[in-house]
């Protein structure tokens, strides 16, 4: 019984190359105020293109058509629950938007003289102090882009400050459970990288990770709450046992969405993490990004962190590029700035107490998701849940149905899937993650779906493999456009 | 809610969290504002910023106007609020987007194929070389000091842990291009990329061509990187390059104080499993109907994990997405008009200037000034940004401004540059 939704045309659109007609255009330039010159001339006739071949020729009105065409074949937030596990896909504010684009922080050029560009470096400094605040750290960077990027920059601050004691040491312990990130980063940073298997209660095994701390261990890497969901509970034992041998504790804190105003990673002993303000601080995904990766750390690690750094220099606010420790840069200028005036909005609109609350949303709308679907999904580990809940396809798998396969008949119920088989170590998991976001209302809809789709298995399991029913694209081939790639439109 | 989880309060939801762990105290922020504040303390800083100056900024920002298009597309929460476009089947909008946006990349850079954006042209570079070390089984680069120095910065931090060693070689004192003998000394058979930049830092054509060669004869790829796009309308495609590394920050995106930007990496058929990033192909549904999707994903790390190409995730889609709009608003016609006026401009300006360089330039070039700072002081004045004083980056030229002129530069403020210069 699907109540969420019901059919709606779409239109059709080709690609832009497909609709362009020669000589037509959607631009305008001004007359030129200065004399035209030959180009040719300028630069030399090797040196000039010939026209851009197939380029796009289309009129305003067929240029704002076809976006928004393709625009109505996409899901959104703005449409409804997006409970992708560990994405954190939170309502984006329009306000946020509205104070990214105010002209003088928008056109704000990064060279130009720090006394003009004091707005931007008060705003920039006020978000480092609430980040620090939130994280229980003592100085934050806000250089790095993305998560993945913030991975790298902390874990090279700990690589610099170890290299400094003596020895930089060779390896990064991951647990099992981790985003792919990780171990990614790690390499880039020059380490080898040992997976720690996860208890039977899902959590970090401490007697494993005595075990593997050694002096060849520079870090570990801990999500928490784990990708599970799930407090890390044994973290200050972890941080203890690594901390004894030298080693750092790095935290991931792309599920802060659990902690923030209830715990801090300063506080349980953690040495550097990043945050995903694109997740906990609500700026927009906008389909796959821009983000940005603040890295929080200890007083320790202050002096590698990346330049140039903020310092006040009498009433005015100056970059400091004389660092001699630093780690260097991680990307060119200071960040994505326009996103990071996204969270501090979020942050002024929410005050200390309303970011709590959130959090208590958050983990109650996880917790209630759990409690409704316990019945009708297999839930491997039984450790109490805050923000997500992952579920095991057990129940429906014996049947021929797989979590893929529940997710797109989730689709033909109005909702976005829940994230699809990750974490690895729960053999075909649904991760959902609802957020603070969510009414009960929009709850209930989606835990009807669910029950609705867990029956549906039961009765007609073919029914959900072939899903989904309602969307103009049915469910696509993926293993043709790997083996045999057409990453171009080329004309026929 | 809370009975239906068999709870009695909130601080239920946190009971099993260790005593030692748990907050005890408030937040220290203060109480949440409402809407009209939040605008109004973003106003204030915004009137703490430069308000109301002509700017000659450019050293890899550069200001040009931004169709309203851009704005009224990317802000429908459809694009604006979806996330990475793994569930092919309701994300077609942001898949086709991305499609044609690889699509326009390879057009532009005479690639045949792009992926679907980096964070910045700056993290580009270390992409580009560890794709170049991966295609080589070599491990060594060579990066122009023409190349930007924030990016030559940001390739060192790459580089350094992951046994990449990369040195610079040099530009000609009174062309600007690449030094092309220094290239020819430095490279050897260990060597994986050699990285320039066109226009370059200085704004000036590179010798693309000619780096090439000597790149291929050594068995290295050739790096190409830009960083005013709007260039690509004009200037032959660097199709000798291997892998083009660029920022689109040119495309209708904001300076925004460095950021969000969107970089792109451009390569040859046969370097496709050694790209970093995410990629959109074309294949049919189930119905037969054309679909895109996410596609050769075993080269990303939540498939390979630390065998990945990159660490890299999110990108910058949304701002991927302003390039594709700018893209097709300009278009052909368009885009080849924007750098002409572009080109226009900046020879307008320097015209009544000595450019300190010889090689052509498109729309940024170098002029001495025997104290820039002071040539910038007495510019505020006149409420004009003036250029970027070479010192902090190149010691040489300590004497010199880095100026850009481009469509938004009106003749009146470069007539007034111009004078202070004189």
């Amino acid at each position: 019984m699907i109540s969420k939704v019901r059919p709606h045309l779409s239109q059709n659109e080709p690609l832009l190359f497909e609709r362009s007609s020669p000589g037509k255009v959607a631009y305008q330039l001004p007359a030129l105020d200065v004399l035209p010159v030959d180009p040719v001339a300028i630069l030399g006739v090797d040196n000039v293109r010939s026209e851009i071949p197939d380029f796009p020729e289309v009129s305003e009105v067929e240029a704002i058509r076809h976006f928004t065409r393709l625009s109505t074949w996409n899901y959104a937030i703005d449409h409804g629950m997006y409970p992708l596990g560990s994405c954190t896909m939170k309502y984006n504010p329009r306000i946020n938007e509205l104070v990214a684009r105010l002209e003088g922080l928008a056109w704000a050029h990064p060279y130009q003289p720090e006394a003009l560009a004091q707005g931007c470096m008060e705003v920039m400094a006020r978000l480092e102090a609430a980040l620090a605040e939130i994280s229980g750290m003592d100085a934050v960077t806000l250089q790095p882009a993305a998560g993945a990027h913030g991975e790298l920059t902390g874990i090279l601050l700990i690589r610099a400050l170890l290299e400094k004691r003596g020895n930089p040491r060779k390896k990064i312990l991951i647990p099992d459970s981790a985003h792919g990130t990780n171990p990614a980063s790690a390499a880039i940073a020059g380490y080898a990288v040992a997976s720690i298997p996860s208890s039977a209660t899902g959590v970090l095994d401490v007697a494993a990770l005595a075990q593997l701390v050694d002096q060849d261990v520079a870090a570990l890497m801990v999500t928490n709450p784990n990708t599970l969901g799930v407090f890390e509970e044994n973290i200050i034992q972890a941080a203890g046992i690594l901390h004894a041998k030298g080693a750092m504790l790095y935290m991931d804190g792309a599920n802060m969405n659990a902690l923030v105003g209830i715990a801090r990673p300063g506080d349980f002993g953690v040495d550097v993490l990043h945050l995903n303000l694109h997740k906990t601080f609500s700026t927009p995904h906008g389909g796959g990004g821009p983000g940005a990766g603040p890295v929080a750390v200890k007083k320790p690690f202050e002096p590698f962190l990346p330049v140039p750094r903020l310092k006040r220099s009498g009433r005015k606010w100056a970059w400091n590029y004389r660092r001699k420790h630093s780690i260097g840069r991680v990307r060119a200028f200071y960040g994505n700035f326009g996103v990071l005036v996204r969270a501090l909005a979020y942050i002024l609109a929410h005050g200390g107490p309303g970011l709590r609350n959130a959090t208590v949303d958050a983990v109650l709308n996880a917790v209630y998701i759990r409690k409704r679907l316990e019945p009708y999904f297999d839930l491997p580990y039984a450790s109490p849940n805050m923000h997500e809940v992952v579920f095991s396809d057990e129940r429906q798998a014996k049947l021929g149905v797989r979590t893929g396969d529940l997710a797109k008949r989730l689709i033909d119920y109005g909702f976005h899937p829940y994230t699809v088989s990750f974490p690895l170590i729960v053999h075909g998991a649904l991760m959902i993650e609802p957020t603070e976001t969510e009414g009960k209302l929009e709850l209930d809809q989606f835990v009807e779906a669910m029950i609705s789709i867990a029956k549906e298995v039961e009765t007609d399991p073919q029914l959900v493999k072939n899903a989904p029913y309602g969307t103009r694209t049915s469910r696509v081939d993926e293993v043709t456009a790997a083996r045999k790639p057409v990453l171009r439109w080329k004309p026929a | 809610m809370l009975e239906a989880c068999g709870l009695a309060s909130p601080d239920e939801l946190f009971s099993h969290l260790p005593e030692a762990v748990r907050l005890k105290r408030p937040l220290e922020l203060p109480p949440g504002i409402s809407e009209y504040e939040i605008v109004d303390y973003f106003r204030r800083r915004a009137a703490e910023n430069a308000n109301g100056y002509a700017s000659f900024l450019g050293a890899g920002v550069y200001h040009h106007f931004r169709p309203v298009l851009v704005d009224a597309v990317v802000s429908r929460g459809e694009f604006l609020t979806s996330y990475t476009p793994y569930q092919a089947e309701i994300s077609q909008g942001t898949l086709t987007a991305i499609f044609e946006f690889q699509t326009m990349i390879c057009q532009l850079t005479g690639m045949d194929v792009a992926n679907a954006s980096m964070y910045d042209g700056s993290t580009a570079v270390p992409e580009a070389v560890s794709m170049a070390v991966r295609a080589t089984g070599r491990r060594r680069a060579l990066i122009a000091r023409s190349v930007h120095p924030e990016y030559r910065e940001v390739l060192a931090t790459y580089a350094r842990h992951q046994g990449m060693p990369v040195e610079e070689f040099g530009y000609l004192p009174d062309a600007g291009t690449v030094d092309l003998e220094d290239l020819e000394g430095k490279i050897d058979d260990l060597t994986a990329a050699v990285v320039v930049q066109s226009p370059n830092f200085f704004g000036l054509v590179d010798q693309v061509k000619a780096a090439a060669e000597i790149a291929h004869r050594r068995g290295a790829l050739l790096v190409v990187v830009f960083t005013e796009a709007v260039s690509l309308g004009l200037l032959e495609p660097p199709a000798d390059a291997d892998i083009v590394a660029g920022e689109l920050q040119s495309f209708a995106i904001s300076p925004s104080y460095g950021g969000p930007f969107a970089g792109i990496i451009a390569t040859r058929e046969k370097f496709i499993r050694q790209m970093p990033g995410r990629l959109v192909g074309q294949t049919t549904d189930s119905r037969g109907n054309r679909a895109f999707c996410l596609t050769l994903s075993t080269r990303e790390q939540h498939i390979r994990r630390e065998k990945a190409t990159s660490n890299i995730c999110t990108n910058q889609a949304l701002i991927a997405l302003m390039a594709t709009v700018f893209m097709t608003v300009y278009g052909k016609r368009g885009l080849r008009e924007l750098a002409e006026q572009n080109l226009a401009k900046a020879h307008y300006l320097a015209a009544k200037l000595k450019p300190r360089f010889t090689a052509p330039f498109f729309n940024e070039f170098v002029v001495r000034a025997a104290n820039p700072d002071a040539v910038n002081r007495s510019l505020l004045r006149k409420k004009i940004i003036g250029g970027l004083p070479l010192a902090r980056f190149y010691p040489e030229l300590s004497d010199c401004l880095l100026l850009c002129a481009t469509e938004m530069s009106r003749r009146a403020d470069m007539d007034a540059v111009a004078e202070v210069l004189a």
